[in-house]
Formats: C-alpha cells, sequence, structure tokens
C-alpha cells in the first residue's frame, strides 16, 4: 500500500460502481459467515436485528389491540404478561442496544477516522455470533412457554415464584451481554489506535466521540448487569436466597445492581443516536456544529453522570428519603449535558444552508421528540411528582418518546443517510419523505395520549383497565397511531429493497458531506480508502465540498444573488 | 509542519507493511508491529476493567451481606479450610513471579526458557485448581454446599448474639457467595490455562505472531496477574474474617 495526501475534496462525482467493492468481493454464503470485514458484519448485524424488530414489534401490535377494550379483547392476564415482556427484552436488548453501534458504528468508525478495519476483527464477528446465540435463547425461551417477569426481571418473582422460562431467557441477555462488550472494547481500541494520520481526537467527527462514549458504558455497566443476572439464574436454580427475603436476602439489592446497568443503558441506547443526529444535522445544514467541543464533551458528561443516577427508579422501593434526594438532584444535572446537545444542534441550523431530505426529517423529529422525552424525565426524576407517576403510563410514554422517537428515528435517519455508501444505490427520495413524515406523526399520536393515561392514573403493564372505562379513547388513539406507526416502519423495508435493484447508482458523496467515509467510493472497496488518507482539515469543513443542492438550483434557474 | 512529520511517519509506515509478506506477524488492519502492539495493550486494559466490574458487582454484594450478617460471616466463615487457602496462595503467588519470568525470557529472545516458565506457571494453576478441588470435595461431604441438602450447626459454644443471627439460610448465603465468587475466579483460572498452554506451546514452535514480539505474551501475563490480584482479595474476605 501507498499512501499520498488526499486533498480536502470528494473524488469525482460521476456515478460509478467500483468494478470491485466490499459486497461483490466473493459470493458464497461462507464469504459471509465467516467474513471479519466490519461492513459485511455490519450487514448482517443490520438483517438480524431488523427481524428482531419485527419480533418486538408484533408483540407490540398485541398489546395495542388488546388494550382497545376496558376488559381487553384477546389475551389473558398470563399471556398479557408474557407479551410486554418478550416485548421489552427483545427491543431493548436485542434491538436498541446493539442497534446504531453494531450497525452504524461498525460499518462507519473505520470509514470515519481512515481505517481499514476495527482493531480486532475477529472479536468483532465473534460479537455477532454471540449476538445471535444470545438471540436465540430468547426466541426459544418463547418457543417454549414465554416469560413474564418484565424485561427488569425483578426478584424475589423472577428467582422464585416465576413459572416461565426465566432462565432461558436470561441466558439470552446475557450471551448477548458479552457481544456489547465486545463491541464496546473493539470501538475504545479501534478510536485509540486505528485514527489515519492527521485525524486528532478533535478532527472526530462526533459520531465517532459519541461512540467512544457509549463504549464506556458498555464496558463498565454490562458486566454488572451480567453477572447479577446470573446471580438470579443461581438463586432460581439452587435457591441460595441472594435476592429473596424470605431466605435472608435482599430485592432491593437486586434492583440496585440491575439499575446501576440499565440506567446507563438507556444512554447506550440514545448517545450513538446523538451522534448519528450531529452528523444529519451539519450535513444537511452544511455547517460545521456549533460548538463541536461542548457536544463532544457533553457526550463524556452523559457517559460519567448517567453512571450516578440509577436510585431514580426506586423512589418507592424503599430507598431512604436522602438517598432519594440525592439521586433527584444529580438525574436533573444529567438532563444539563442532554440539554446542551439539543440547543447546539439548533444553534447548527439557524442560518445554516437546509435541505431537507429525508434523514434530515428524521433529525428534526429526532429534536422535537427526545425534547420532551428528557423534559418528561424531569417530571419522574422529582420525588414529589414521581410517586403520582411511577408505573403509570408517563413513564412509558417518557421512554418510548426518547427510545422511538428518539433513537429509533436517529436509526431511521442513519439507515437513510448513509444507505447509498452501504448499497451504492439511491432510494426513492418522495417515499423516504412521505415514511418519515408519518412516523412522526404515527408516534405522536401513539404515545402523547399515554402520558394524559398516566397522569389520569392508568397504572403500566395491566391488560384491563374497566374500573376507568373513560380511560378507552386514549388507548384507541395510541392504538391508532400505532397502526401509523407500523406502517412508517413497514414503507422503508419495501423501497429500500426495490432501490437495491431498480435504484439509481448513488455517487460517492449524493449529500455533500464531509466526512472521510464520503471520500472514498460507494460502496467502498473491501479496504475502505485505496490509499491510507492523511487528514489535513477539521472536522464537518465545509469549503471543499460542492454545495450540490445550490448547484442543482443554478442549473435551473438563472443564478440570482445569495443573501443570509 | 506537524503534518509533515505524519507523513513522513507514514511512508515509514507503510514501507514497513509493504516488505512483510501477507502472513507476517502484523494483521491486515494495523500499519504496523507498533500500532498491533499498543492496540493490544488498550484492548486489554479495556477487558480487564471490565472484568473489574463483573468481580465488582459480585464484591458488592458481599460488603451488603457481610455489614447485615456480620456474625454469620464469623460464624460460617470458620467451616472454610484456612491452611489449604493459604497454601493456594502461595501457589498463585509464586505463578505470578514465574509469569514475569517468562516475560523476561521472552524480552530477551529466549524461547525454550520463556515456555518452561509458562509452563510452571500452568502448572502452579492446576496445582490450585486441584486444592480447590479437594476443598469443594469436602464442603460438599459435609452438606455446605448451597441446594437443597444444605446442612448448617453451630457449635454449642456460640455466643447467644450469633444463635440469634445465625439461621440456616443465612449460612447458605455465605456459602452461596463463597462458591459463586470462588467459582467464578475458579473458571478464570481454567481460563487461565487455555490460554497459556497454547501460548507455551506456540513459542517452542516459533510461531510468527508471538514469538516475533513479546507483548502477545505479557498481555497473556497481565490476565494472569489479574486472576492472582482477585484471590488476594478473596482469601483474607472469605477466609481470614476477624473474630469479634
Ligand atoms: C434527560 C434525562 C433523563 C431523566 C432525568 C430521566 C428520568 C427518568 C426517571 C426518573 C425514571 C423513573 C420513572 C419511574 O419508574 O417512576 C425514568 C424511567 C425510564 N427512562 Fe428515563 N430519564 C432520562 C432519559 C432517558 C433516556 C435517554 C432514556 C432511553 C434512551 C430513558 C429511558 C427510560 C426507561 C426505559 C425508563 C423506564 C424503565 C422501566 O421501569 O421499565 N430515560 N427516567
Ligand atoms: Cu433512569
Amino acid at each position: 500500500m501507498s499512501s499520498s495526501v488526499l486533498e480536502n475534496q470528494p473524488v469525482a462525482e460521476e456515478p460509478q460502481r467500483p468494478r470491485k467493492h466490499y459486497l461483490n468481493a466473493a459470493h458464497t454464503v461462507g464469504s459471509w459467515l465467516f467474513t471479519t470485514d466490519h461492513k459485511r458484519i455490519a450487514i448482517m448485524y443490520l438483517i438480524s436485528i431488523v427481524i428482531f424488530f419485527a419480533v418486538g414489534g408484533i408483540a407490540a401490535a398485541f398489546i395495542r389491540a388488546e388494550l382497545t377494550s376496558p376488559r381487553g379483547i384477546m389475551l389473558s392476564n398470563d399471556n398479557y404478561n408474557k407479551m410486554f415482556t418478550l416485548h421489552g427484552v427483545v427491543m431493548i436488548f436485542f434491538f436498541l442496544i446493539p442497534s446504531i453501534p453494531a450497525v452504524f458504528g461498525n460499518f462507519f468508525i473505520p470509514m470515519a477516522i481512515g481505517a481499514r478495519d476495527l482493531a480486532f476483527p475477529r472479536l468483532n464477528l465473534l460479537s455477532w455470533y454471540l449476538y445471535m446465540i444470545g438471540g436465540l435463547f430468547a426466541v426459544l425461551a418463547m418457543i417454549l412457554g414465554g416469560v413474564d417477569t418484565g424485561w427488569t426481571f425483578y426478584t424475589p418473582y423472577s428467582s422464585m415464584y416465576s413459572q416461565s422460562q426465566v432462565v432461558l431467557t436470561i441466558m439470552g441477555a446475557f450471551i448477548a451481554g458479552f457481544s456489547s462488550i465486545a463491541t464496546g472494547i473493539n470501538f475504545i481500541v479501534t478510536i485509540h489506535k486505528m485514527r489515519a494520520p492527521g485525524m486528532t481526537w478533535f478532527r472526530l467527527p462526533l459520531f465517532v466521540w459519541s461512540h467512544y462514549a457509549t463504549s464506556l458504558v458498555i464496558i463498565l455497566g454490562t458486566p454488572v448487569v451480567a453477572i447479577t443476572l446470573l446471580l438470579v439464574v443461581v438463586e432460581r436454580v439452587l435457591h441460595i436466597g441472594i435476592f429473596d427475603p424470605k431466605l435472608g436476602g435482599d430485592p432491593v439489592l437486586f434492583q440496585h445492581l440491575f439499575w446501576f446497568y440499565s440506567h446507563p443503558a438507556v444512554y447506550i441506547m440514545i448517545l450513538p443516536g446523538l451522534g448519528v443526529i450531529s452528523e444529519l444535522i451539519s450535513t444537511f445544514s452544511r455547517k460545521r456544529v456549533f460548538g463541536y467541543h461542548f457536544v463532544a464533551f457533553s457526550s463524556m458528561a452523559i457517559a460519567g453522570l448517567g453512571f450516578l443516577v440509577w436510585g431514580h427508579h426506586m423512589f418507592i422501593a424503599g430507598q431512604s428519603m436522602y438517598q432519594g434526594m440525592v439521586f433527584s438532584i444529580l438525574s436533573f444535572l444529567v438532563a444539563v449535558p442532554s440539554a446542551i446537545k439539543v440547543f447546539n444542534f439548533t444553534a447548527t441550523i439557524y442560518k445554516g444552508h437546509v435541505s431537507l431530505d429525508s434523514p434530515m426529517i428524521y433529525a428534526m423529529s429526532f429534536l422535537g421528540l427526545f425534547t420532551i422525552g428528557g423534559l418528561t424525565g424531569l417530571y419522574l426524576s422529582s420525588m414529589a411528582t414521581d410517586v403520582h407517576l411511577t408505573d403509570t403510563y408517563f413513564v412509558t410514554a417518557h421512554f418510548h418518546y426518547i427510545m422511538v422517537g428518539g433513537a429509533i428515528s436517529a436509526f431511521m435517519g442513519a439507515l437513510h443517510y448513509w444507505w447509498p455508501k452501504m448499497t451504492g444505490r439511491m432510494y426513492p427520495e418522495l417515499w423516504g419523505k412521505l415514511a418519515a413524515l408519518l412516523m412522526f406523526l404515527g408516534f405522536n399520536l401513539t404515545f402523547f395520549p399515554q402520558f394524559i393515561l398516566g397522569f389520569l392514573g392508568n397504572p403500566r403493564r395491566y391488560h384491563y383497565y374497566y374500573l376507568q372505562p373513560e380511560l378507552q379513547i386514549y388507548h384507541i388513539l395510541s392504538t391508532a397511531g400505532a397502526t401509523v406507526l407500523a406502517l412508517a416502519y413497514l414503507l422503508p423495508v419495501f423501497y429500500l429493497v426495490w432501490s437495491l435493484f431498480f435504484g439509481p447508482k448513488a455517487s460517492s458523496n449524493p449529500w455533500g458531506a464531509s466526512g472521510l467515509e464520503w471520500r472514498t467510493a460507494s460502496p467502498p472497496i473491501t479496504q475502505n480508502f485505496e490509499e491510507t488518507p492523511i487528514v489535513t482539515w477539521e472536522a464537518y469543513d465545509y469549503s471543499s465540498v460542492p454545495d450540490l443542492k445550490e448547484e442543482a438550483e443554478k442549473q435551473a434557474q438563472p443564478p440570482t444573488p445569495v443573501g443570509g | 509542519m506537524a503534518i509533515e512529520a505524519t507523513q513522513g511517519a507514514v511512508h515509514e509506515h507503510t514501507a514497513a507493511v509493504a516488505a512483510q509478506d501477507e502472513h507476517g506477524p502484523v494483521h491486515h488492519q494495523f500499519e504496523d508491529i507498533e500500532q498491533q502492539n499498543e492496540s493490544y495493550i488498550v484492548g486489554m486494559w479495556a477487558f480487564l476493567v471490565t472484568e473489574i466490574m463483573f468481580f465488582g458487582a459480585l464484591f458488592l454484594a458481599y460488603a451488603v451481606y457481610r455489614w447485615k450478617y456480620p456474625l454469620v460471616f464469623i460464624e460460617a466463615h470458620k467451616m472454610l479450610d484456612i491452611p489449604l487457602g493459604l497454601t493456594n496462595t502461595f501457589i498463585l503467588l509464586t505463578s505470578s513471579f514465574f509469569v514475569v519470568l517468562a516475560v523476561h525470557y521472552h524480552k530477551l529472545n529466549r524461547r525454550k526458557l520463556a515456555a518452561t516458565w509458562l509452563f510452571l506457571t500452568v502448572l502452579c494453576a492446576f496445582g490450585f485448581l486441584v486444592i480447590k478441588g479437594f476443598e469443594y470435595g469436602h464442603k460438599f461431604k459435609v452438606g455446605h454446599v448451597p441446594g437443597p441438602n444444605f446442612t448448617f450447626e453451630l457449635p454449642a459454644s456460640a455466643s447467644p448474639e450469633a444463635k440469634e443471627q445465625v439461621t440456616v439460610e443465612r449460612a447458605q448465603l455465605f456459602f452461596g457467595l463463597y462458591f459463586a465468587m470462588t467459582g467464578l475466579h475458579g473458571i478464570h483460572v481454567l481460563v487461565g490455562i487455555l490460554i497459556l498452554t497454547p501460548l507455551a506451546f506456540m513459542i517452542l514452535k516459533g510461531h510468527h505472531h508471538v514469538v516475533d514480539d513479546y507483548i502477545p505474551t505479557e498481555m497473556a501475563a497481565l490476565y494472569w496477574h489479574f486472576v492472582d490480584v482477585v484471590w488476594i482479595f478473596l482469601f483474607p474476605l472469605f477466609y481470614l474474617i476477624p473474630l469479634h
């Protein structure tokens, strides 16, 4: 290999497919199953994650259908419990946690820093296999009768009393945990050691920064939940009473250990999304992200503070009032770095050269929905209001605003943004915009009524509400919204697959973006770059990237003076 | 200017890469051996951080219950065999010394000596597991293994406070923690054997991934030290609880 200075200029713009690239480098099944190419592993992750998303989605459909009537329409209480547990376990452990890191982080961290691959490609492949094995355990548990503990596996119910497949499900989550640890270690090493010459820490795209913070959370938190879940299994099998009060154990200890991971885990789910949004907002506003350093450090602050607030899940679980006060104040603190990001993204859009392509629509949805989710988090972090709101639909609405409105919008935005790079094809933009708008509408229709439900006192995780039949209207609205949302998620499956065969070929940089991954062909060759790039420019430097939109406009009409 | 300097460095690097054949000691994703070594080091430390958190949760559970039931811990820990535990402590400490010697000789490129010290380390590891096995076996015989057959009786001489606090369930909790923590540690010893043995053979055979550079050996040794350190905490926490 030889290397030379890559000018701060994208490669030639003709939409031209390289003769050999990572997709057609080999065609056998084995060339996929035993690949160590981070790009191919990312594609395998994408496919498997979408399948799990569908499984979780089907469970959600059952839940929403059940609740259209105050007495429920189809599920027994047992089956309802199993349904929401399946939904939670699959969506959290097998969809959201790996989603953006394992697909887009995997594919684009090496490309964004100018590396040929992650530091440990075989570990990367192993992580996919672990994920799949964990997933198989979870699916097996589902087939053999399901679990009814909720995704939180609270003891002593899970460890002593539940009659369902707790052990298998926990083994699934446990194994999947090692897959995310492997990914986390890989990212940390890659970001530390594999950066191309000239790619300093503060030239890294914020997408990479947020994955660095995510990886720290992963390696610090996941082992704790792994051992905790293992203890639940041990207690279930041997009855040693680590968490069962009847045997001398302490169930609140389980909650501490569980939330010590699972609160930071919500940042594992949202930080990568915030990273994606940094890229989208900057690219489609054609501006450097406002306050780059603040956004980078706010990721680190979130990662750090995120470890200090787990007690806000336990305000009514028998922790002392003073403990509650400390956790409450710390929870307010963690909202600060989140707010910094939202303000800085908004300031980036301000006076930017904004183009509303579908990834940008997803990014805009993200900003609004994430803000609502974060602000309602503050209602829950105030002990006085939480006593009223805890374990109601308010909590459900809060975290769905962040995890679905935030993280999944970011996932869809990333999918559309990087689709041309990953596949070499453009998707139909009109359909993309339609799906993005439908998602925003459907989402709000689904989850906004749940805030009201929660405020009116409807507890979560019940399969009926016939004592309060007046709540039905909100449940019906929510189910109607879920239908629209389902449509909005299905649409991309069709037009994206269509685009694989019939979509126009993508140029190397269809959005006029500035990142390194856009300075190599679409789809990239197996080694990513023909020559190791040497970076001589700052992140989000658009000065030498041609403004595609402007050029298109110029061609369409005679030039007019450019105003602010 | 800084950029020119990095550029120069890169040209050297790429020259080095070009010089190696496909199966050289540097994996394809790395530019050169330094980058590869540094990656191994960062990766290993990140891995050890996860290991610390892994054991950390158990240490926390231990702390909570020792604080809650001090007398149970005192009474139950008397059932553990201090001489055997002490022997195992010495065995592990010695093995850590051996593994240091292995790294040392690998640095000097004395491959046979390095492999020998690794084999001796593995021998110590086996010794540790055998002794641990005897301890576990004894616990099994006297019914101190958590589960349906668990039994625990206080000696008649126990203090009235102890008689009040100690129940069979709580004693079982102590042994539950004992088996969970020493068991997890034992698994790590086993994994250590599975890492060090092939490594020693690869060094003897001159496999280029391990002989061209001593960093892989040093990483394996680092792992072994970690296993050692965990035991250094486990031993006093379980075997040497002060009696008042
Ligand atoms: C702005 C910062 C945030 C604050 C202050 C906050 C606060 C809270 C509080 C106090 C609760 C407990 C409510 C209760 O059970 O009574 C809660 C629940 C929850 N939050 Fe947040 N949150 C924040 C951000 C997030 C993010 C970013 C996510 C996900 C990506 C998230 C996901 C969740 C989930 C899943 C639950 C419910 C867990 C369960 O009981 O099943 N939160 N949040
Ligand atoms: Cu939380």
